[in-house]
Formats: structure tokens, C-alpha cells, sequence
């Protein structure tokens, strides 16, 4: 037989397909319903954290940083509760990483402040001594691409049913419209900064990249879950 | 009736791809080196401004080595020894050769793109498909123009009977496809919210464990039809025709192929071990992993095998070195990953140093030495001149495989350091270590891993101008040389 496949180039690639193929089918197919349903009383992310998550994915935070806290001891006395499926519902793409240069940060909203993200992206050995993240001021002046990450609420309702409310609607005007509910958020987080450029700009109605950042990060951990549930 | 003048190839697009493999290969591997260093030396992040930072760099580096230097080595030996093989010239379908050269061309925009575009921050992060939906369809026509290519040539072949390395082309072109497509499934965001935001962005058609599940599916089977598949390809031609010795066990090759083919696609959950997937895919990965090693050495051996009787071409052939070398590393690699997707051995080594090590002693020790080694071989035939410098393909052998085993034990050392003392718990059970003490720990395994990427960076410089010369000023050959490639 391998010697008829090898004279017949046609057969022999549908052949290896045939062979390649049904791993993935065999693997990744039956659990696929069940590993996207979400848990109880977890929230989409509020636009303003889906453009700081942007900026996560902008600045490839996810290249030392892991968001999958395994079921281990040692892990879970450093991290908290070990991570859920249910929890990734609505991450697209998922965030978990390879690599933990530095720690993981699945439930880092949990234990660690806006004031403190705030010392830590701005000169983190200020905050953690011997560190070699670097700094990264340049998320203090850049204006978060808040367009975007409407976009991707939209798309993400509209695509795959996650449930956004009734305001989320397609088109610039539509944006425009809710844009007044982002800057109130960022003006929260803004609120608990201390850096005069940062309240400056979110005065003027523009959110540094800082600002969208932090309120993502402060999403990861207990607050995903929405309190009205 | 046949005529028995000898075929004139067309090495055309080889060349044109040979370019490529030397010139994205010295980029990729001194970004490589550059953030390598600022792990030990974290001022150096601040070179570029916000585009010169680690995390903003180590995807170009993972992505201009793989796609960049990797695969244009895979174009450059492929255009090359697939005329070959087939006993057809590029010269004689005008089909292949217009869809090989508008490859190139637009593999060139494509390569620009992908590096304009990571630097930006303009990124899906699914690791080895950070590149956004523009360039992916990009991407998709240059593969499907290699198959044109491909299939066009075996369409007029004139060798019945497809050679080994062939097969190995063949399923690297469906592999890659195959996956390629399904990971990259994604909904551009513009088009779905009535024109809002950047043109650019996507998000992903997989959610959660499931979109982690299928780009495991794709990262990992990325690393078996890229860095593998098309590689062992090139040994089955490389090695018999540099050093004129017949393939040690047809047999041996069909059952690792075969094997290779249905085993390595099983085992991409063993990256998602302890993960939120279910348990029986993270066991079948762990279990078909280890079964791995039967159709990987059985590669390597045959390699090893083909070269019984002939061990003295080892000491006065330096490509012989590089080759049996690189199928030492992979036989080293392939072990490595099996043991790396035990689950207990995995529960440390993941998320830790040892990872990086593995896959570089498979990329700079086998995928490297084998693309190198290729295209020293093919040089004197496709440029009708010696190799410049045998002094200079010796010296850079033992400094690049110096640098190998430097980057590998250190990285060895630093993962499973980093590993222990991250459980390390004190007679109360309370955590030793706080978080920055694992990593304050690892500067000198750091230092070294970037000497040792400073040494491959060297070599691979002496490889460029070696190669430049060879091309440019050696001295000509009257005709091709039988096996044993010519070198001053």
C-alpha cells in the first residue's frame, strides 16, 4: 500500500490528512458546548476594562505573565482559588500564557490597588524591589483606543450572544452616545491616582492607557462576578 | 525516448529564498540575544522607547525566527531538492515557477507587515498566531501558491515515486493549512460594529478554554510541522548526498513517518497540563507524548544509522558535523519534551525557564544546524562555486555548539530552580519564597543564557559571510560536484 501512495502523490496527501486530521477532531470537538458555558453571576467586561485588556494585549503583557492559577497548594496559598473554565467565558482570546517571568495575575484585582498599579507600571522597583519588569510610562500619555474596544463589545454581542445590555449598539453614533458612560468609569479610577498628567487628561474627556489597564486589572479576581447575583 | 543529458534546475526561487533564511535568521537571532539580555539586565529595555521592551519584543523574536528565518530555509531547501528529487527543472513548468516567484513577492510584504505590525502592538497574542486577519489571508494565498508550486512540479515529474523528504514537504504543506486555518478563525471587529475603531482588530471565533484548546492544538503541532516535519525532510536529502551514502532503512523511515504523522497531533493538550480542559485530553496528551519518542528516533537513528561505516567523513567534513550533530539535538529534544509532559515533571517545569530551554535546544541545536548545513550543501551547487572558508565553517560549528549547551543547562538549571522554589513551603507549610526571590535567583543563569546567544549570534554571522563570500568571490567550479561538497 505505502508503496502505491508513494506513486500516487494525490492519494498519499489525502492520506496523511485523513491521519493528521482526527486528532483534533477526536479531542477538541465533544467538549466544546460544555467549556464555553459560564459560570454563575460572571459579567462580560465593562468597555473600558476590554480596552485596558487591549492594552494587556498591546503591550504583550502575556509574555511574562500567566492568568491560570493550577490546582496546586503552593499555588493557590500565592494566587487564591484555582482557576474555573467557567471563568474564561468570555475571554476572546484566552489569556493564560506560557511563561511566568513574573507571577500570575488571574485574580490579581483581589489583592493588589489601583494606587499601587499605578507606583508599580510607572517604576515598578519602586514597589517591588530587585524587579526586572520594566517601566512602562509610556501608558501614562497614550490615549487608550476606546473605538476599538466598543467595537469588540458590539461584535462579541452581536457574534456570539455575550450578554452586553441594550446600549451596546452598532455604528459611530451609538459610540458616541455611550462614550460619556467609559469616562465616568475612568474617572473613578482616575480619582485614586496620583498622577497630574492622568487627571488632566481624563478631565478633557481623553483616558490614558494607564487608566483602561488598571480597571482591567482590578476586573481579574472577585469583581468579574456581578453583585446584583 | 528519453534523453540522458543531465537536467539543468532552475534555482531561481531557491536563491531568492536562500536570501531570506540569512538575512531574517541574523535579525531574529540578535532580537533573541537582545531580550534574552535584558532579563539579566533589565535597563537595557529602554533602548527603543516603547517598542524596544521585552514583552513587546519577544513575539517578534519568536515570529522572525519562525517565520522568517525557518520557513524561508524550508522554501529555499525545498525549491531546491524538490527538482531534484522529482527529476523535473522549475524551468520546465512556467506554472510553478510563476507561482513560486509571486510567493516570494508576497512573502516579502507579508514578513514587512508582520514586522511593522508586532512592533506596533498590533496582536491576537495566540503564541506563533499573533499575526491579525489581514496578514493572515496574506498568509493563506502564499501557502496555497506553495502548493500550487509543489503540485505542479510533481504533476510533470518525471520520478515516479515520491522521495522520503518529498512526503515530508507534502505533509508539512497540509499540516500547517490545516491548522493554520482553524486557529485563526477570528471576526474582524470593524466590519461586525458598523465600522468602529481599528480596521486591524479581531477577536477570536474560540472562547476561554476552548480557544486555548484549539491554539495548543495549533502551537504545539506548529512546533511538529514546522520545526520538525520539513526538517527531517531535509536530513533525508541532506545527509545521503553530502555524504554519499544510501538512507540506512527505507522500513525504518515509512513507520516514522507514518508514526510521526497520526502521534504528534495528540499531543498538544500536554501544553494545557493541570489547566481547566478536561483531564482525559491533558492524559492523552501526556501519553501520546511519550509515545513520540518511538517515530522521533526512529528519524534520528536512521540518520545515525546511514552514516555506519563512514564515521571519518565526521572528523574532515564539517557539514557532516553540523548534520549528525542536529540529529544528535533532536534525538536530545524529543526526549526532553516527553518528559516535560509527564504530568508530575510538568506540574514544575511549566510556566518556568526549562520551557524556553527545550525548545532552543531543538530550534538552535537541529532546526538551525539542519537549515545552515542544507544551504552550505546547496551553495556550491546552485552558485557553481566552493564553499569560501572550511576554517570558517569548523570554527563556527564548535562556537555555535558551545553556545547550544551553554543556553540549555542554564536554562535547565534556572527552570527547575525556579520550579521548586515556587512549592518550597517551611516546616508550618507556609510558603518559603516570596515572588521576586525566584526571580532575583535566576540572574546568573540569565547572564549566561545571553553569552550564549552572543556566541550563536557570532556564528551565525560568520555563517552570513561564509555564505556572502561563497556566492560572491570563491573560486568556480567547473561542474558539480558528486557528493562531498568543495570548500577552500
Amino acid at each position: 500500500m505505502f508503496h502505491w501512495l508513494e506513486k500516487n502523490p494525490f492519494f498519499f496527501a489525502v492520506g496523511v490528512f485523513i491521519v493528521i486530521a482526527f486528532a483534533g477532531l477526536i479531542e477538541i470537538l465533544p467538549n466544546f458546548a460544555e467549556a464555553s458555558r459560564p459560570v454563575d453571576g460572571l459579567r462580560p467586561n465593562t468597555v473600558l476594562e476590554l480596552a485596558g485588556k487591549n492594552v494587556y494585549m498591546k503591550d504583550q503583557c502575556i509574555a511574562c505573565h500567566s492568568q491560570l492559577i493550577r490546582p496546586f497548594k503552593a499555588e493557590t496559598d500565592r494566587y487564591g482559588q484555582y482557576s474555573l473554565s467557567g471563568e474564561y467565558a468570555y475571554d476572546r482570546p484566552f489569556l493564560w500564557g506560557s511563561k511566568r517571568t513574573g507571577p500570575d495575575l488571574h485574580r490579581v484585582g483581589n489583592y493588589r490597588t489601583t494606587d499601587w498599579h499605578e507606583n508599580h507600571m510607572w517604576e515598578p522597583t519602586s514597589v517591588v524591589p530587585g524587579s526586572i519588569m520594566p517601566a512602562y510610562k509610556h501608558m501614562f500619555t497614550n490615549v487608550a483606543d476606546l473605538a476599538t474596544a466598543y467595537a469588540e463589545a458590539v461584535t462579541v454581542k452581536n457574534v456570539f450572544n455575550t450578554p452586553y445590555g441594550d446600549d451596546i449598539q452598532p455604528g459611530k453614533k451609538a459610540f458616541e452616545a455611550y462614550k460619556p458612560k467609559i469616562l465616568e468609569e475612568a474617572k473613578k479610577i482616575a480619582a485614586d491616582m496620583k498622577n497630574k498628567d492622568v487627571k488632566d487628561m481624563v478631565a478633557q474627556g481623553k483616558v490614558p492607557e494607564i487608566v483602561a489597564l488598571i480597571a482591567y486589572l482590578n476586573s481579574l479576581g472577585s469583581s468579574r462576578y456581578d453583585a446584583k447575583k | 525516448m528519453q534523453s540522458n543529458a543531465a537536467l539543468e534546475y532552475d534555482y531561481t526561487v531557491a536563491k531568492l529564498y536562500t536570501y531570506t533564511t540569512i538575512l531574517f535568521g541574523f535579525v531574529g537571532m540578535l532580537i533573541g540575544t537582545l531580550i534574552a539580555a535584558q532579563l539579566a539586565f533589565p535597563e537595557l529595555n529602554y533602548l527603543l522607547g516603547e517598542y524596544g521592551t521585552f514583552s513587546r519584543l519577544r513575539p517578534l523574536h519568536t515570529n522572525v525566527v519562525i517565520y522568517g528565518f525557518t520557513v524561508s530555509g524550508v522554501f529555499a531547501t525545498f525549491y531546491y531538492s524538490a527538482q531534484r528529487v522529482l527529476k523535473v527543472s522549475m524551468a520546465e513548468s512556467k506554472l510553478a515557477m510563476f507561482a513560486g516567484k509571486l510567493q516570494f513577492g508576497l512573502y516579502l510584504i507579508a514578513a514587512t507587515g508582520m514586522v511593522v505590525s508586532l512592533l506596533m502592538g498590533i496582536t491576537t497574542t495566540k503564541e506563533y498566531a499573533q499575526m491579525e486577519w489581514p496578514l493572515d489571508i496574506l498568509i493563506v494565498v502564499i501557502w496555497v501558491l506553495w502548493g500550487v508550486a509543489m503540485f505542479a512540479l510533481i504533476g510533470i515529474r518525471r520520478e515516479k515515486a515520491l522521495y522520503i523528504s518529498m512526503w515530508y514537504f507534502i505533509a508539512c504543506f497540509l499540516g500547517v493549512a490545516m491548522l493554520y486555518l482553524f486557529n485563526n478563525m477570528e471576526v474582524p471587529t470593524y466590519f461586525a460594529s458598523g465600522g468602529v475603531g481599528a480596521i486591524t482588530h479581531s477577536v477570536s471565533m474560540y472562547s476561554g478554554t476552548n480557544d486555548a484548546l484549539v491554539q495548543w492544538w495549533w502551537g504545539h503541532n506548529a512546533v511538529a510541522f514546522v520545526f520538525t516535519v520539513p526538517i527531517v525532510g531535509m536530513i533525508y536529502y541532506f545527509l545521503p548526498k553530502e555524504s554519499g551514502q544510501a538512507i540506512y532503512s527505507y522500513k525504518l523511515s515509512l513507520l516514522s513517518f507514518w508514526g510521526l504523522m497520526f502521534v504528534y497531533l495528540w499531543a498538544g493538550s500536554h501544553h494545557l497540563l493541570y489547566s481547566t480542559v478536561p483531564d482525559w485530553m491533558q492524559t492523552m496528551g501526556s501519553v501520546f507524548s511519550v509515545v513520540l519518542i518511538l517515530p522521533s528516533w526512529g528519524s534520528a537513528i536512521n540518520m545515525l544509522l546511514t552514516m555506519k561505516g563512514e564515521w571519518n567523513q565526521l572528523t574532515d567534513n564539517p557539514l557532516i558535523k553540523f548534520m549528525v550533530l542536529a540529529s544528535t539535538f533532536y534525538m536530545l529534544s524529543t526526549l526532553e519534551g516527553p518528559i516535560q509532559a509527564i504530568k508530575s515533571v510538568n506540574a514544575i517545569a511549566h510556566f518556568t525557564d526549562w520551557i524556553p530551554g527545550h525548545v532552543h535546544d531543538g530550534v538552535l541545536g537541529w532546526v538551525a544546524f539542519m537549515i545552515m548545513s542544507g544551504l552550505f550543501h546547496m551553495a556550491p551547487r546552485m552558485f557553481k562555486r566552493e564553499i569560501y572558508s572550511k576554517k570558517l565553517v569548523e570554527a563556527q560549528f564548535w562556537i555555535q555548539t558551545t553556545a547550544v549547551v551553554l543556553y540549555f543547562t542554564s536554562m535547565w538549571i534556572a527552570g527547575i530552580t525556579q520550579g521548586m522554589m515556587w512549592r518550597a513551603v517551611d516546616e508550618y507549610g507556609n510558603l518559603m519564597y516570596s515572588f521576586i526571590d525566584t526571580v532575583t535567583v535566576l540572574h546568573p543563569y540569565y547572564a549566561i543564557r545571553a553569552l550564549a546567544g552572543v556566541l550563536y549570534v557570532t556564528g551565525f554571522v560568520m555563517f552570513a559571510y561564509n555564505m556572502i563570500k561563497t556566492m560572491s568571490s570563491s573560486r568556480e567550479l567547473a561542474e558539480e560536484p558528486q557528493f562531498r561538497s568543495p570548500m577552500a
